[in-house]
């Protein structure tokens, strides 16, 4: 006679807890009250700088915007003293045109979105070709998607096991995790399918929010959710795994208080762009405005930074 | 999983340092506070006839915030003749809606001067600076919003009967929300009818007699309002004058005693709102993160200056250790330090004299053989601080169990069932809340039948609202506040 169970997702969460989604919303929302001023909101705003991963994922990118993009990474501001970012992120037919752009001698990674970003609804050996692609042609890091469809329908095994032939494939390459939050919908399966990732990551690995391409991306809240999971992952194992939001974050406020939660949650180790990136394009622009107006007290139009998409 | 788990390595532990140490983040706001204050009788703002006064002081840095008139028996003999006159001449018997319009006016002057009144109360008091701005004034103005509404509705709030003031209405309140409790016990006093001598505890005057120039801007008749200042003896003026129709108290148990031997046989209404010593019911499917937040809520929100507070956690044992642990993470991250300070999370515990009790009562818990857990955090080198404290190993005879600290102590326990835990959290001479942590929603509801406190929370705690009654069982008091409960503690029913 087979055991009553509730089945392989609810399993999992008997294992890893569940979320309390009153509760987390109202730990998150009191990170936003936090007052960054002066020295802290400098040493803040250069610090996500180099945490921003600059990125570019467009139908219509080409290998001169690809570039644009790189030398925007090297040297974000007019003012030299302002540091690179932690990497460019683009599709991966765009990466032998970074690694053209950035040379191999340089502090800026490569991140590549391999897996049939966004949806990852291809064959595992198209995918797993993609990432090979990927990094032949020069890409330090791999972002890929898990299988949201094999999570809902609570094929876990399968979603976990092809985490591993992508982590494989990668070879040094750095992997980052995309659980696409928005369909998970729920934080208890945020937790369960962060715990899925990390068990399998190495450290130096990341997990990712989402790829910027559905409704809802980075919220303080799914953040919350997967800075927990690597708190409890680390104090269960030692293995420190890194964390990158991506999508909506466009203000450097924004940004703040995300690093707060950082902070707050995992502590001082994983304030570093080796532990923790932004994924995001419009974020690095309001860093830097933010930077000038600390140093001249004066908020700069935003025509005087270069790749700048508003009009004014 | 996890398989070589057993390494000599130690174990990874996070690091809360200050490599992202955040700078000072001061309240700029003028308080506008007078160097001295007199009190509000009859509308108008008069010297004590003890011609005494008496200092207020900030306990952040113990420096003296201003001079507050000391109310004697005459003062206050005065200021109840001045309520019974505007009772009789005008307030009883103007209609609901012309009252209530009073009240909603007090309620917006409160909302302009939000900032000012929220600094006020944090120099006086000690509270942080986020708290006093994001949680008392906004409640407080809430509260007076609340029941401006009722004013003109009281009919609807108790259908089939007729609805009358009870007259003078005498009411003290404590020193940990003092613009709070002063609106939970004005706002629903006016809104039925009723007249008021109201006494502020003598550590914080201050809001209380700024609120006294919202009662004169508000253009409130004179005498609806009284104001008298001073410690226990001008309270104990307050409950005793023959004038009280009704006398509501918030504040200690030992007093609320003395209140009752003092009015027993007088026909005086009496509500009591005493002191505390909640449990905090963590089961092991909790969802852990949130427990932890709601527990560290429950106990250092205002210093543990709460008649709610959580102060007793009851962990299920198998998974004690593990949420210990969590909690001194936790509380590894709490900031404490200058009150006004936005980023500050424990601010300066009220007084001198309470320092010294949770001083005491924390010493006998180290000699009764609990284990002493506070974290490393730097406090300022002047004012009245205490650090959040953990005891574990606590049984229930110890006086950390069983007596209230009003500080940032929580003691910890565990227990193994249901029962068990609904023993030790009824194992008390209190019983004003409670909370509980668990997935299953049917235990919910089993506790919150079987748990002797007035309010249960459950998977939140120190969750507030006008609407929702508030008050305790046993020594914890009687009568409620908020909600149509709390309307009835001001009526006469017929």
């Amino acid at each position: 006679m087979p055991a009553v169970s509730r089945g392989p997702l609810g399993r999992i969460l008997d294992e890893v807890g569940s979320v309390d989604a009153v509760g987390i919303e109202e730990r998150v929302s009191k990170y936003g009250t936090r007052s960054i001023k002066k020295a802290a909101k400098v040493w803040g705003l250069r610090t996500a700088v180099t945490m921003v991963d600059l990125t570019t994922l467009e139908g219509k990118d080409t290998p001169g915007k690809v570039a644009s993009l790189c030398r925007k990474a090297l040297r974000p501001d007019d003012d030299a003293s302002v540091p690179p970012v932690g990497a460019v992120c683009v599709y991966p037919s765009m990466v032998r045109h970074a690694r053209r752009a950035l040379g191999t001698d340089t502090r800026v990674r490569i991140a590549s979105v391999a897996t049939a970003f966004p949806s990852g609804q291809t064959p595992l050996r198209t995918r797993l070709a993609e990432v090979q692609a990927a990094v032949g042609d020069g890409a330090d890091e791999i972002d890929m998607v898990i299988n949201r469809g094999a999570f809902l329908c609570g094929d876990l095994a399968r979603v976990q096991d092809e985490i591993v032939a992508v982590r494989d494939a990668c070879g040094a390459a750095a992997l980052k995790v995309i659980l696409e939050v928005s369909e998970l919908e729920t934080y208890d399966h945020i937790r369960a399918a962060s715990l899925l990732a990390l068990r399998v990551l190495r450290p130096g690995d990341f997990i990712k929010t989402s790829t910027g391409k559905t409704s809802l991306n980075a919220t303080l809240g799914n953040h919350q959710v997967m800075l927990d999971a690597i708190r409890d992952h680390f104090l269960d194992t030692g293995i420190a795994i890194g964390m990158k939001p991506a999508g909506g974050i466009r203000t450097a406020k924004q940004a703040l208080t995300f690093l707060v939660a950082v902070k707050e949650t995992l502590g001082d180790a994983w304030l570093t762009n080796t532990r923790y990136r932004f994924g995001a394009s419009a974020l690095l622009n309001d860093l830097l405005r933010q930077l000038r107006k600390e140093k001249t007290g004066a908020y700069q139009a935003p025509y005087h930074f270069s790749e700048a998409t508003e009009s004014y | 999983m996890p398989s070589s788990k057993k390494s000599k390595r130690p174990a990874p532990e996070l690091i809360f340092g200050d490599l992202w140490e955040f700078d000072p983040a001061p309240e700029t706001a003028d308080p506008k506070l007078k160097p001295s204050y007199d009190l509000l009788i009859d509308g108008s703002f008069v010297a004590p006839r003890t011609g005494r006064y008496f200092d207020s002081i900030n306990p952040a840095n113990e420096k003296r915030l201003a001079k507050i008139a000391l109310a004697g028996p005459e003062d206050v003999d005065a200021a109840f003749k001045a309520a019974r006159r505007a009772y009789d001449d005008v307030w009883s018997a103007m209609p609901g809606r012309e009252r209530g319009k009073y009240i909603y006016r007090l309620a917006r002057l409160l909302q302009d001067r939000a900032r000012e009144f929220a600094v006020a109360e944090t120099l006086d008091g000690g509270k942080p600076i986020k708290e006093s701005r994001d949680f008392d004034v906004p409640m407080a103005a809430a509260h007076f919003f609340y029941h401006a509404g009722w004013a003109d509705k009281l009919a609807y709030a108790f259908p089939a009967r007729t609805v009358a003031p009870l007259g003078v209405v005498g009411q003290v309140i404590p020193w940990n929300f003092p613009l709070l409790m002063l609106a939970w016990k004005i706002a629903p006093a006016l809104a039925t009818g009723n007249t008021v001598v109201l006494k502020p505890a003598e550590t914080t005057s201050i809001t209380a007699l700024k609120f006294a120039e919202l009662v004169r801007d508000a253009g409130l008749p004179p005498g609806v309002v009284n104001i008298v200042t001073g410690a226990g003896e001008t309270g104990a003026a307050v409950v005793g004058h023959p004038l009280a129709a009704k006398v509501a108290f918030t504040g200690s148990t030992d007093v609320g005693k003395l209140i009752m031997r003092q009015l027993a046989g007088s026909g005086k209404k009496l509500t009591l709102e005493l002191g505390g010593k909640a449990a905090n019911i963590v089961f092991d499917d909790a969802p852990l993160d949130q427990a932890v937040e709601g527990v560290i809520n429950g106990i250092f929100f205002n210093q543990g200056h709460v008649c709610c507070a959580g102060s007793r956690l009851l962990v299920q044992e198998s998974i004690a250790d593990a949420f210990v642990a969590r909690l001194r993470r936790r509380i590894a991250t709490l900031r404490v330090g200058d009150p006004m300070d936005k980023n500050t999370d424990i601010g300066a515990i009220n007084s001198k004299a309470q320092l010294e009790k949770i001083r005491e009562l924390v010493q006998s818990g180290i000699d009764e053989g609990a284990e002493l857990h506070q974290p490393a955090c730097r406090l300022p080198s002047s004012g009245y601080y205490f650090r959040p404290t953990l005891f574990t190993g606590v049984s229930q005879s110890h006086r950390i169990a069983r007596e209230e600290i009003f500080g940032p102590v929580l003691s910890v326990l565990t227990f193994r069932t249901v029962d068990e835990a609904v023993e030790k959290a009824n194992n008390t001479a209190y019983g004003l809340s409670a909370g509980v942590w668990t997935d299953k929603g049917s235990r919910i509801l089993k506790m919150s039948t079987e748990l002797k406190a007035g309010v249960v929370w459950a998977n939140t705690f120190n969750k507030f609202d006008p609407g929702s009654p508030f008050g305790g069982y046993k020594e914890s008091g009687f009568g409620r506040e908020g909600g149509k409960q709390g309307l009835a503690g001001y009526v006469r029913l017929g």
